[in-house]
């Protein structure tokens, strides 16, 4: 059994009374590449949250390389190697492409002077964004801006990359390139967890595969046959199996 | 997404800016004013150091952390009231004057813990309420007398034009001194830091960067800058009325000289508090018309120029003589 690098015990999330969060448990071994599926509303992104201490679970622990890290600000997290892309790309529009990645490297990355401005320069070549570095963030379309979360988080340096539907609008090619990246920062030794709706994509990078439905696990374990299982069929195709 | 051609840099080290050294002259210029000229100039002159003192200050806040507060008067009123009981405490004047702006800045300490977790209007809105509440306590002190005020009296002991001119260094040197260090603060990791919370705080956090820590650097040393301005005005005046002192008026004349100088830039509440001193010069007679013609001038920059006088120019013309951003090599 390998060991596991980042993992969820029994985490619950209520905002009131709804609960979004239903006793998820989670272990992503080190160095894999494990999907996320499941529809709207299944809990996807509130998980990332708490994983990535945006969000304090109701009940739950968040373990890092076996250390718990529930107490640990998102700030903290980051900088101890988890980093995430938002759903919803949330740029800092005031400032250019550039200095939203320099900022990522030199406060989650630890990076200072020179090195923080070759990070930065190195996680924007990778996104594919070297040619808009000096571009305000604001004028970036929709998929760059999903570019520069992916830069972002990469220049902050993870051993864990929470990704949130970042293949979303783009083509099939630009999708060849993302699962080719995807492959890349494994091969660097670069543990995965990713969101994704295209499943097609999703299937060619991933090692294993989670669905989740209203706020829990409903299967787990090779994406095959995970997209086989007879109850995600029908809570993610909206029961026409 | 190319994965495989790694690209070779090199960073171009910085260049001294030539606006440093202008402004480095411009000082050094300004500092000899009162060897050349009478009192009323060096008066004037002192007035606008603090305006630029307090434009700088709220830029600082507003503008590159996105803490927009209403409340600094607090800072402004409490920078005053403590140099007037250390005076009364038996300490000279212009020392007490300097001890108590920092003192000022010490209260900002503890009650940052509180305030900085509010966002947006609701930290703004707590500001104003946050002065009140120290103008109230203020007035309960006999040495204030209430409504009534006081007056440091103790800087009679000076003679005139010696403490005309050392109220003017004392205001000039702050300016400067604030000035350079709000620049220096922002061309480091804080003021990217700080750009990055203002545009979207939690997307700040999940880079790695502790939120809380930096607003609360920046909310301090907006609290001495303004906290000193409340001190060489108190060092001018001589008179200190709760009122006048935590008057959210001073958050109104930052509001304007930052929004039509030009928020987020660092020359343009510079220029913005060129702008209000001669406006104040030629229109202050005017009364409670005179304050709302400022309102009405800062809400139609606000909506029609919200770059105001500064971003306006440099987005026509590409100028910049205090960057504050970081190029890509």
């Amino acid at each position: 059994m390998p060991v596991a690098i980042l993992e969820g015990t029994s985490l619950s999330k209520r905002f009131g009374a709804l609960r979004v969060l239903r006793s998820v448990s989670l272990s992503v071994a080190a160095g894999e590449i494990l999907g996320v599926v499941g529809p709207n509303g299944a809990g996807k992104t509130t998980l990332f949250g708490v994983l990535a201490g945006a969000l304090r679970p109701t009940e739950g622990r968040v373990l890092l390389n076996g250390d718990d890290v529930t107490a640990a600000n998102a700030a903290r997290r980051c900088r101890l190697g988890i980093a995430r892309t938002h759903q919803v790309p949330r740029p800092f529009l005031g400032m250019s492409v550039f200095e939203n990645v320099l900022a990522a490297a030199a406060f989650g990355g630890g990076l200072a002077g020179q090195a923080a401005q070759e990070g930065a320069a190195e996680a924007l070549h990778r996104s594919g964004l070297v040619d808009c570095a000096n571009r305000p963030a604001a004028s970036l379309g929709l998929l760059d801006r999903k570019r520069l979360e992916l830069a972002r988080a990469l220049a902050t340096r993870p051993r864990v990359l929470l990704l949130d539907e970042i293949g979303g609008g783009l083509t099939e090619a630009e999708l060849d390139v993302l699962v080719g990246l995807v492959r890349d920062l494994k091969q660097d030794g670069m543990t995965i967890v990713w969101i994704e709706h295209i499943l097609h994509a999703l299937l060619r990078a991933i090692d294993r595969l989670v669905c989740m439905a209203e706020g829990g696990v409903i299967a787990e374990g090779e994406p095959r046959a995970v997209m086989a299982d007879e109850t995600v069929m029908r809570a993610y195709l909206g029961g026409v199996a | 997404m190319n994965e495989n051609a790694r690209p070779i840099f090199t960073v171009a080290p910085r260049r001294a800016s030539p606006a440093g050294w202008i402004a480095i002259v411009a000082v050094a210029m300004l500092a000899v004013v009162p060897l050349l000229c009478g009192g009323p100039v060096v008066d004037k002159l002192t007035t606008l150091c603090v305006y630029v003192l307090l434009a700088v200050m709220w830029n600082l806040l507003a503008g590159y952390a996105g803490l927009v507060s209403v409340g600094q008067q607090a800072f402004f009123g409490l920078g005053g009231y403590f140099a007037l009981r250390l005076v009364e405490a038996g300490l000279p004047p212009y020392p007490a004057l300097v001890a108590g702006a920092f003192a000022s800045a010490g209260i900002a300490v503890p009650i940052s813990l509180f305030l900085l977790r509010l966002r947006n209007g609701e930290f703004a809105i707590a500001m104003w309420v946050t002065a009140e509440a120290f103008r109230l306590l203020v007035m309960f002190d006999p040495l204030v007398q209430g409504e009534t005020g006081t007056s440091l009296l103790a800087l009679n002991a000076y003679e005139p034009d010696l403490r005309r001119n050392l109220t003017y260094w004392v205001a000039l040197a702050s300016m400067a001194a604030m000035t350079a260090g709000s620049y220096w603060l922002l061309c480091r990791r804080i003021g990217w830091a700080a750009r990055a919370i203002r545009d979207d705080e939690d997307a700040a956090a999940s880079i790695g960067i502790e939120t809380m820590r930096v607003k609360r650097v920046i909310f301090i040393v907006a609290a001495l800058g303004c906290a000193l301005a409340g001190c060489i005005w108190l060092a001018s005046a001589i008179t200190f009325q709760p009122r006048t002192n935590f008057g959210v008026q001073w958050t109104v004349f930052m509001l304007f000289m930052v929004l039509v100088g030009g928020l987020r830039s660092f020359e343009g509440p510079i220029i913005g508090a060129l702008l209000f001193f001669a406006v104040q010069e030629i229109f202050g007679d005017f009364g409670a018309w005179y304050l709302a013609g400022l309102g009405a001038v800062a809400v139609a920059f606000a909506l029609y120029l919200p770059e105001g006088i500064w971003g306006a120019l440099r987005s026509r013309t590409g100028i910049e003589l205090m960057p504050t951003q970081v190029k890509h090599p």
